[in-house]
């Protein structure tokens, strides 16, 4: 790793933008919370577990985790038009996917748990400031769960590895451009999403995994001390 | 989910005595709180509590083709989404009746009001116009998400910046905000809402009274002037009840005009 590479905001390669985490943000749900990273701010609510309709999706085995990622209309520079698009019904399983792994869905056959994702501001790593919301919601609902999971984007710029990518750096032009990587890792290590834009050796790949790591041991810490002081006990 | 009969009739008992759950008169509102510039991306924007209810509005622009019936003005368009992390009543889907007819009372409040000068928002008549996107989300549903949201409209519309607009190649430099706000009127418009619950008339309703309302009436007015109405649900009422909503409302306009005055400074 080159030592004198500049980010454009001044930050170390590993170092993550500020974070903030606040837990019970939306009173109605039965468990929520807001998580940003510098400008990309996400809240999420959960409600469940509860009865899953229609029937006919129920699973006998186990429960059923339910995701949606939905962005404001304006949460971006360029008005998104409201409503589901292609886009967030993947980020939507993408973030069942990081969280399911984690969540002892088992103990709730035929039921349903909601979790509703909402970038209220974006300025990239949205999906991660979602999946790092949903869980902590989930968390404070008190769906049992095994480990927590944390999620950070790993860019690479050039030929640059950063942590914690902002949109100026999304879109970078120079050299070999931008690659991104969403990672979602449990606090125990375990991997439980990971997505690539770009192009990357196999070589510098294994760095970035180990750059996010490290990065969501950060994460953790961040949402660990939020759950400790939730902003209101009753519901 | 919804409120039961048992709480409904011991709501209605408490209000026919002038009393409420939380220990508020009839008329009178939860606390108030706007915040205004809450998201960096929009060209305006407000976050508005009406106690436990919350509510997000934002404030997008675009260029485009005026209508042709005014080719010298420039269009307003108002959605509002129920967003379903803010109730559990809400679903995901295409919006619904409530959420179409917040954003339909919440438009008309506000143009018929001529709060916005439309004809300031005219680049080149007949061909470019500014168009206003006021775009309102539920974050919490603790009753009368219809005041929330007219309060947040206003607020985010004062709040706001025009965009940047490159008229060279008619581009409009999204992010980039110019110092002009939008071209208001002086008078703010303020959306009221009276339901009627057993034989009472009441203001600002939690979850469990808007559930047992029976009736209500939106009035959009300011100054003492009224210019958008609507009555919603289905029971029918009096003449003297409807002119006791009018003075109710003329009264409370003025009081709630004076309460949010300090977040409009």
């Amino acid at each position: 790793m080159t030592k004198e590479f500049k980010r454009p905001d001044g930050r170390k390669v590993d170092e993550l933008r500020e974070m903030k985490a606040k837990v019970g943000v939306v009173p109605n749900a039965d468990g929520s919370a807001m998580f940003s990273f510098g400008d990309t701010v996400a809240i999420a609510a959960v409600y469940g577990p509860k009865e899953h309709h229609p029937r006919n999706q129920r699973n006998p085995e186990e429960g059923t985790l339910r995701c949606t990622y939905n962005m404001l209309s304006f949460s971006v520079t360029d008005r998104i038009r409201p409503g589901p698009s292609r886009r967030s019904t993947e980020i939507s399983k993408i973030t069942e996917w990081a969280l399911e792994p984690v969540v002892m869905i088992e103990k709730y056959p035929n039921m349903v748990i909601d979790v509703h994702v909402n970038i209220l501001q974006a300025n990239a790593s949205t999906r991660c400031a979602g999946i790092n919301a949903a869980a902590m919601a989930l968390a404070h609902a008190g769906i049992p769960m095994k480990d927590i999971v944390s999620s950070v984007s790993i860019g690479k710029l050039d030929k640059q590895l950063v942590v914690d990518v902002n949109k100026y750096e999304e879109d970078w032009e120079e050299g070999e451009g931008a690659t991104d990587i969403p990672i979602t890792f449990t606090n125990s290590g375990e991997l439980t999403h990971i997505q690539l834009d770009g192009k990357i050796t196999s070589k510098q790949l294994k760095e970035a995994i180990e750059l996010a790591r490290e990065a969501t041991k950060k994460i953790y810490e961040v949402q660990k001390e939020a759950l400790k002081n939730p902003l209101r006990e009753e519901k | 989910m919804m409120t039961s009969n048992l709480t409904g009739e011991r709501i209605k008992k408490y209000l026919s005595e002038g009393k409420r759950f939380d220990n508020r008169k009839l008329e009178e509102f939860r606390e108030i709180s706007i915040e205004t510039g809450v998201s960096k991306n929009a060209e305006g924007s407000a976050r508005v509590k009406l106690g436990k209810t919350e509510v997000l509005v934002g404030i997008k622009m675009n260029v485009s083709e005026p209508y042709s019936d005014s080719p010298d003005k420039g269009n307003m368009m108002v959605t509002a989404e129920l967003l379903p992390l803010s109730s559990p009543r809400f679903e995901n889907g295409p919006p619904k009746f409530p959420a179409i007819e917040l954003g339909r009372v919440i438009d008309r409040g506000i143009r018929e009001s001529k709060f916005i000068d439309f004809e300031k928002l005219c680049i080149k008549k007949g061909e470019k116009v500014w168009t206003v996107f006021i775009d309102i989300y539920s974050i919490n549903d603790d009753g009368n998400l219809l005041d929330a949201a007219g309060l947040g409209a206003i607020a985010a519309l004062k709040n706001a910046k025009i965009p940047k607009y490159d008229e060279k190649n008619e581009k409009v430099l999204f992010g980039e905000l110019s110092k002009d706000s939008i071209p208001l009127a002086k008078e703010i418009p303020i959306s009221l809402t009276i339901h009627k619950v057993g034989d009472s008339l009441i203001v600002d309703p939690t979850r469990e009274e808007e559930d047992i309302s029976e009736t209500r009436v939106t009035i959009g007015s300011s100054n003492g002037v009224i210019s958008s109405m609507q009555k919603g649900n289905s029971k029918s009422l009096s003449v003297e009840e409807m002119s006791k909503i009018l003075d109710l409302t003329e009264k409370i306009e003025k009081e709630i005009s004076k309460k949010i005055e300090r977040f409009f400074k």
